[in-house]
């Protein structure tokens, strides 16, 4: 009766012959086993029968086309990348200046009731706050999430 | 033996040089060349491609998916080490695109069993017509097989026998021993074998 640490090196010995990748010494080891315990023969022939049903099922090459354009396909990527984080910059820039320059004019502006002027500043001071606050907890979780690096 | 070993040399100096150069055009992607990482793309496209479509199983996906991977590895190409190899690293990016895509969108992943002739070869051209129906089913199960498996089990399988990497290859892309790819294979393997057994004996 084969211990469970024999078995396990069997079964390893197994893995490396039907893949050919036993040394000299380690397919001595192997054959030893296989004439001792004539009972794993048929567990060899399964695996090695496996082994050839999977090897033969190799996935279709696609087009030739793929390849031509898949470096192409990359790089606009990586340049997309880059375009949508000069949008964000730039989008961001004008509208600050663009909420300044309204906070600005409707201050200075004589013709509005005093009502309308603090409804406006509110609204835009809720803004300000909600925006900074999203962008201090997204920044805080990246920092401090344990996980970010691990495969979710 | 002597031929072997000049062989076995020449293998060695070829993987130096490469490696020599690798390391050359990793430098240059650091300085912000983006044709230099053109020349890792296209070195290493087709591997990606097949992995990931080994992972996912569609022809879309794998394509997107291991494109993405290449615009994340440029993106973080200046933390890389020059001194390790680059598949190595991008394979470590590739395997949790994938993995996190079969996980978060389980419903969008396409399994196994629904590979058609554009991305899987039938077993054998050659064979008579009798066979070809018992080799259809034999596919169909394998098939069908390897989608029900663990990711992780379905990952060793895609490396060893679909991309036929060596335990040696496989060890460095996982970070672990060829004791411990080996151990994993037969689990990988053992589960596969079980799961067909049921398949084909329910049949």
């Amino acid at each position: 009766m084969m211990s469970e640490s024999e078995k396990d090196r069997f079964h390893i010995l197994l893995m490396g012959a039907i893949d050919g990748e036993l040394s000299e010494n380690e397919m001595r080891e192997f054959e030893r086993i296989r004439d001792e315990r004539p009972e794993y023969e048929k567990e060899f022939e399964q695996y090695k029968k496996l082994k050839e049903v999977t090897t033969r099922m190799r996935p279709k090459s696609p087009p030739v086309e793929v390849w031509d354009t898949y470096w192409m396909m990359v790089y606009n990527k990586i340049e997309r990348g880059i375009g949508w984080l000069l949008f964000t910059i730039g989008s961001v820039i004008l509208l600050t200046y663009g909420g300044f320059k309204l906070v600005e004019s409707v201050i200075s502006n004589p013709h509005l009731l005093w009502i309308v002027k603090a409804g406006i500043l509110l609204l835009m001071g809720g803004l300000s706050v909600l925006l900074v606050s999203v962008i201090r907890e997204r920044m805080f979780t990246y920092k401090r999430d344990p996980y970010k690096e691990i495969m979710r | 033996m002597a031929a072997a070993d000049s062989i076995s040399s020449a293998n060695l100096s070829r993987q130096a040089f490469d490696f020599k150069e690798e390391k050359e055009t990793i430098i240059k992607c650091q300085n912000g060349d983006k044709q230099a990482f053109g020349i890792l793309v296209k070195k290493y496209m087709q591997r990606a491609y097949y992995i990931a479509l080994g992972f996912i199983g569609s022809h879309e996906n794998a394509l997107d998916l291991s494109q993405e991977a290449f615009v994340k590895a440029f993106r973080a190409i200046k933390r890389f080490d020059v001194d390790k190899r680059f598949f190595t690293w991008y394979y470590q990016i590739l395997r949790n695109l994938c993995f996190n895509f079969l996980r978060d969108r389980a419903k969008h992943a396409r399994p196994f069993s629904e590979f058609d002739d554009h991305e899987i070869n039938r077993i054998h051209e050659d064979s008579a017509a009798s066979d070809d129906v018992e080799r259809e089913e034999i596919v169909s199960a394998v098939q069908k097989a390897l989608s029900e498996l663990k990711i992780k089990d379905r990952e060793i399988i895609v490396l060893k026998d679909f991309q036929d990497l060596s335990y040696k290859e496989i060890a460095e892309v996982l970070d672990c021993p060829i004791g411990t790819v080996m151990s994993r294979l037969y689990y990988a393997r053992a589960a596969l074998k079980t799961k067909l057994e049921r398949m084909l004996y329910d049949e």
